[in-house]
């Protein structure tokens, strides 16, 4: 069996796996489901009784445990309590504002971190490394909520340079910013820290023995050794901002996933809860799959190596 | 030698850091020439090899003084873009360690073939067809379907005919081969250094043939220079050197050679450790561990005397 269709198949008793986690989870949650999905308003015994029937809940738990399993697996998420929508389409509509802030914000961090990563990895104890470090670590234990307010005031309010709301491109450079420079942070510092390995292996003499150029030997000869650690940093944080970057959206007021959550969470909307849940886990172990797949295709012994 | 040399190094001191490594190296290689530098670990050997292609790495490594003529151009003086038109293509190199001096991502034809890209200005199926070619000739067998292999595929013994094709592709004039047999299985070594000898011939090439193998050298090269603590202590035509070694470090080596002694019986040693840089006086610095040492030997450095025979020593054998 080829590598890639090993990895793909599996990730399916993972998937399985953290759906049952999350079935089982749900469990636990104090509280009748069928009183939260009337939302509390007083109803009789008869009401009570059609609801559950109506959600299943007077089956055995192994039953409702099937069907959650069966509806997982064809995508079907139930409907919010607070919306009655179908939960699928709730999430599917705030898909976009979470997905352009996490692609916005990968590509300042990508920019700034490899650049400045490089930068400080070629001349470790350089100024441009000491520099870069220690803003880096600034970068890194900032909250966001400080910087995205720092930028609204400054480039927002002051100079006006740059829109703090809406759906536009340009409302998209802010918040991107916010959570670029949380990225390029630990980016930066993985890569340095990567290529100064890389740089003193004795491929890169034999590169340089070649008469190469010192583009060349970084750009091709070291940086693809390199680059493993930091593609893995990147894959995970990017998992994590897909499902909503919380607290930028709420700065920043955009109407993703992260303040969904929020929200359901605080409606105690269960149906959305579990959707969002399986949502993010799903998402994250399809990232996971994807990043696999990339460290085969960056370096092949990865490839042949027995799973 | 009458024909102008290939490569000159003269008066050569490096440092690494405040360390000095090399102090005063001199020798020559004539056009097809090939020259034997031996010493025990750390007496500077490679740092003479890297040196001469000026891979030495800087900080800490840093040319003292010297020059080092490679067909009349100086190398030190050299910048970077003129060094890289030579480095790979009028001069090749390969190391000790062809387990790791591949680069794991690449495969052998990409890196093969690299060279003739830069050097020669190829295009990429020129130079994967030339590649082939350069497989062939190192004696990788059925040389077309190797090209798509990776280095993790390979036995150590391939591997460093791959390293032989790299420092190979644009027929250099100069072959420097640091210990290229130490990391090897012994029936692979004399594989390797068969294969050496031949391509030497066939290319018309000088090599510089870094080893502490004494066996190598004696079947290999034309002149040995024996190096001690950073110095050339003698250098020979190698017939002269192993029939008549008058450097009492020589003399030494040469008896712990396992063919110089009978079978079964413990191979004899030379007794004590070489002096640490700052350990060391202003004599002879083999002095300390020299049977044969009188006294002027540790107060005055023994200068290096002319060729044909070139020796560094007070009490010659």
């Amino acid at each position: 069996m080829p590598w890639f269709v090993r990895r793909v198949l599996g990730i399916v008793p993972t998937l399985f796996l953290t759906w049952t986690i999350v079935f089982g989870v749900l469990q636990l949650i104090p509280g009748d489901p069928v009183m939260l999905a009337l939302g509390g308003t007083p109803a009789s015994d008869e009401v009570l009784d059609n609801e559950r029937r109506r959600l299943g809940l007077d089956q055995p738990v192994y039953i409702q445990y099937l069907t959650f399993l069966k509806k997982m697996a064809i995508g079907d998420l139930g409907n919010g309590y607070s919306s009655k929508q179908p939960v699928s389409e709730m999430i599917a509509a705030r898909v976009r504002p979470s997905l352009e802030l996490a692609l916005g914000g990968l590509l300042v961090g990508i920019l700034l971190g490899v650049a400045l990563g490089i930068a400080a990895g070629l001349r470790p104890h350089g100024w441009i490394d000491t520099m870069t470090m220690s803003t880096a670590l600034v970068g890194v234990s900032l909250p966001s909520f400080w910087i995205g307010m720092l930028l609204i005031y400054v480039f927002g309010l002051q100079l006006e340079w740059v829109p703090i709301l809406g759906d536009g491109i340009d409302a998209l450079i802010l918040p991107s910013i916010t959570i670029g420079l949380f990225l390029a942070g630990g980016l930066a510092r993985l890569i340095r820290s990567a290529l100064i390995e890389t740089m003193t292996q004795d491929y890169i003499r034999t590169a340089h023995s070649k008469g190469l150029s010192a583009v060349r030997v970084v750009a091709k000869h070291a940086m693809r050794n390199a680059i493993i650690p930091p593609i893995t940093l990147l894959g995970l944080q990017f998992a994590v901002l897909i499902g909503g970057a919380v607290v930028t959206e709420r700065v920043f007021a955009r109407a993703g996933l992260g303040s969904m959550l929020i929200d359901a969470v605080l409606t105690k909307d269960i149906p959305l809860v579990q959707g969002l849940v399986v949502y993010t886990t799903t998402a994250y172990i399809v990232i996971n799959l994807l990043l696999e797949l990339l460290y085969g295709i960056v370096d092949p012994r990865i490839r042949s190596r027995r799973a | 030698m009458s024909e102008a040399p290939l490569l000159a190094v003269e008066n050569l001191s490096v440092a690494m850091g405040a360390t000095p490594v090399l102090e005063d190296v001199s020798f020559q290689i004539a056009p097809g020439e090939t020259l034997g530098l031996v010493g025990e670990s750390g007496c500077g050997k490679s740092v003479t090899a890297l040196s001469v292609m000026r891979l030495l790495p800087n900080p800490p490594g840093k040319f003292l003084g010297g020059r080092i003529l490679f067909d009349g151009t100086d190398m030190l003086s050299l910048d970077i873009a003129a060094l890289r038109a030579i480095r790979g293509d009028r001069i090749g190199m390969i190391f000790q360690e062809p387990m790791t001096s591949l680069n794991p991502v690449y495969t052998i034809g990409d890196q093969i073939g690299e060279s003739l890209i830069v050097h020669r200005g190829m295009n990429g199926s020129a130079a994967r067809t030339e590649t082939a070619k350069l497989l062939d000739l190192v004696g990788i067998p059925a040389a077309r379907n190797q090209l798509d292999r990776y280095p993790h595929e390979l036995s150590g013994g391939q591997r460093q005919r791959v390293m032989i094709a790299i420092a190979l592709a644009c027929r250099p004039k100069l072959l420097i081969a640091d210990e290229p047999t130490t990391a090897l299985d012994v029936t692979v070594q004399a594989q390797i250094l068969d294969l050496i000898g031949r391509l030497r011939v066939e290319l018309g090439m000088a090599v510089l043939l870094i080893t502490h193998d004494l066996g190598v050298v004696a079947e290999f090269c034309d002149r040995v220079a024996v190096m001690y603590a950073g110095r050339i202590v003698e250098e020979a035509p190698s017939a002269e050197l192993f029939r008549n070694p008058r450097h009492r470090y020589t003399e030494a080596l040469l008896h712990t050679m396992p063919a110089a002694n009978p079978p079964g019986r413990k191979l004899p040693s030379i007794s004590g450790t070489v002096p640490a840089p700052a350990d060391r006086g202003a004599g002879c610095i083999f002095a300390a561990r020299c049977r044969f040492a009188i006294p002027r030997c540790s107060t005055d450095l023994p200068p290096l005397t002319e060729p044909p025979h070139r020796l560094r020593c007070w009490n010659p054998a």
